[in-house]
């Protein structure tokens, strides 16, 4: 319990500075924040009326409180781009963004994880040369690139791949999926490229433990060993490239969804930054945030029932 | 096999980066084509023997544009360092020498920057202080700061109850002094490290804000605005493409090979 309360405050500390990065950040630029939003055009009375709707007129700490207040009861105020609600917009948003990284986690998951395993059973030279290069390789391609090699080689050779914008899944299922699937990919080789090491790894050290010894000893066959003993043992490695990914999931997202022309959150923020739309632009980053280190928070929770040594770390 | 593993790494890695550092230097005196010229009847040809990577949609030559842009690449990245590490073996140090409730706010701050996705920080900082070759590497300097942070503090609080510390601060020398003159050297290998990596992250990063628009702009030449704008032709003309994305890709994949062989050098125990 005391492990879960520790936990708890520390994922709330974090939450209030990432608010208050969030907020502060904003409060550094430079000049006026109305009249860059504006531009030159604008007249003092514009300015003077933008003032007042986004209340800087007040001081400091009542706008922040106001604006955490915002985060909570989903009212961020109105995008000065969109002249909508803040909430509304991220709502719109959110469906697009959501099915990219979900379908990219589940293809990572269930890649890795079986590569992970494959990998771990035959260790020779040869491999570990090549996996270690093939994880470099992961980390060092953009997405963005990748994405459109994908759309080069995949995209322009099957029809059933369209290479921009997005069918609801409400609509079709095949058509939303016949836009999803090559961004989800885009997303998931390098994370798979990165992470199925972490799997093999976790593996491996289980191998070399004694009540694996033990266990094969007696005769266990090695499938037994393998996915009832040595996998179960593994999972909190595993755990934590769930935890990993998601941000890195997440992120990736944003970028991706430009490359195919999704109308997701990544794109809502790219175009509210374009527009200095800084309301949009908090807005978003703070849910985006918020919502990764909710999930590490969750996986620290998972961690200590899946492993309750932890609680006493 | 590790050593041969490291040796590869080593090898190839300091290959790639030399050969990128190189063709920065020579890109400052030579290119085989003005990089401005515009030359629209010849514009999106594939590569031939006149142009080895072909013509982008004014007809410049994307060799020499490729050459260029390592010079954006090289700043940004070098620019972003030099940020990083200034500030995050001040803040590192700091906290790992002091400890105490200075260690504590420190460290929370760096946790709490580390909590935003890479990505969005680094896009909420472009949107404060605006795109271009500066602002970008700011922005990415100051999301390089927790991680080289992190990794001094660990090494400060390693060294800071050392014999050869305790001698210093005996005989009156200042903990300023201590600090930089005494332990940094100590704790630099690591410090190596974490910035050679932050090295190649920068250079992904620019790429990405650039690609996006929101990071180097025109007339400045970069890798990633080169993809973005290629992307509008990938139809008719793929292998545009091809060039700026593998420049990146080799270049940062010598910076990973290359800072995977120091660490294995300077810290034989960390094997990864």
């Amino acid at each position: 319990m005391l492990y879960i309360i520790r936990r708890l405050v520390l994922f709330i500390v974090t939450v209030a500075l990432v608010s208050i990065i969030t907020f502060g950040v904003f409060q550094i630029l430079p000049g006026d924040p109305v009249k860059t939003m504006l531009g030159t055009e604008a007249d003092e009375v514009q300015i003077e009326s933008l003032r007042k709707e986004l209340g800087l007129d007040r001081p400091l700490h009542e706008q922040y409180m106001d604006w955490v207040q915002g985060l909570f009861t989903g009212d961020l105020g109105n995008s000065i781009r969109f002249s909508m609600p803040v909430s509304d917009l991220l709502m719109d948003r959110l469906p697009v963004t959501l099915s990219v990284a979900s379908l990219a986690l589940v293809i990572v998951l269930f890649v890795a994880l079986p590569l992970g395993i494959f990998v771990a059973k035959r260790q020779n030279k040869l491999s570990d040369v090549l996996l270690s290069s093939a994880t470099q390789l992961g980390m060092a391609i953009p997405s963005f690139w990748l994405g459109m090699i994908l759309i080069i080689y995949i995209g322009m050779n099957f029809d059933f791949f369209k290479i921009n914008g997005y069918v609801p899944w409400s609509e079709s299922i095949a058509g939303a999926l016949s836009t999803l699937v090559l961004p989800a990919l885009t997303i998931a080789i390098p994370q798979i490229a990165v992470k199925f090491r972490y799997v093999r790894t976790s593996i491996l050290e289980q191998m070399q433990l004694d009540y694996v010894r033990t266990i094969r000893s007696k005769g266990l066959p090695e499938k037994i060993v393998m996915y009832k003993h040595i996998l179960k043992n593994s999972m909190i490695p595993i755990l934590t490239i769930f935890g990993l990914i998601t941000a890195e999931v997440v992120a990736g997202t944003i970028i991706v969804e430009q490359v195919f022309a999704l109308p997701g959150v990544g794109q809502l923020l790219i175009t509210s930054i374009s527009y200095r739309d800084f309301p949009l632009v908090q807005g978003i980053v703070m849910y985006i945030t918020v919502t990764v280190v909710f999930i590490n928070f969750v996986v620290d929770i998972l961690y200590s029932v899946i492993d309750p040594r932890i609680r006493l770390r | 096999m590790k050593r041969y593993a490291k040796n590869i790494n080593l090898v190839v890695g300091s290959i790639i980066i030399f050969g990128f550092f190189l063709m920065m230097i020579v890109s400052f005196f030579y290119t085989p084509y003005d990089v401005t010229a515009m030359d629209i009847p010849n514009k999106l040809k594939a590569p031939n023997t006149e142009h080895i990577f072909g013509t982008d949609e004014f007809g410049r030559d994307i060799f020499s544009r490729i050459l260029v842009g390592s010079q954006t690449a090289f700043i940004v990245g070098l620019l972003t360092v030099i940020i990083g590490v200034v500030f995050g073996v001040t803040i590192g140090g700091i906290a790992g020498f002091i400890g105490g409730w200075v260690d504590e706010l420190f460290m929370r701050l760096m946790d709490a920057l580390m909590a935003f996705p890479g990505i969005i920080l680094a896009l909420m900082l472009v949107a404060v202080f605006g795109p271009g070759i500066v602002n970008t590497s700011i922005a990415l300097g100051i999301i390089a700061i927790p991680n080289i942070a992190r990794v001094a503090r660990s090494g400060f609080v390693q060294h800071k109850e050392a014999e050869y510390v305790m001698a210093a601060r005996l005989i009156g020398v200042k903990p300023l002094k201590i600090m930089f003159k005494h332990i940094l050297p100590n704790v630099s290998s690591q410090i190596i490290v974490a910035a050679s990596i932050a090295f190649a992250i920068a250079m992904l990063a620019e790429a990405a804000l650039s690609y996006l628009g929101l990071g180097v702009q025109p007339p400045d030449p970069s890798w990633g605005r080169m993809l973005k704008d290629a992307q509008a032709y990938l139809i008719g003309s793929p292998w545009y493409t091809y060039a700026p994305g593998g420049a990146i890709t080799i270049l940062v994949l010598g910076l990973y090979m290359l800072s995977n062989a120091i660490r294995d050098i300077m810290d034989p125990r960390s094997k990864a």
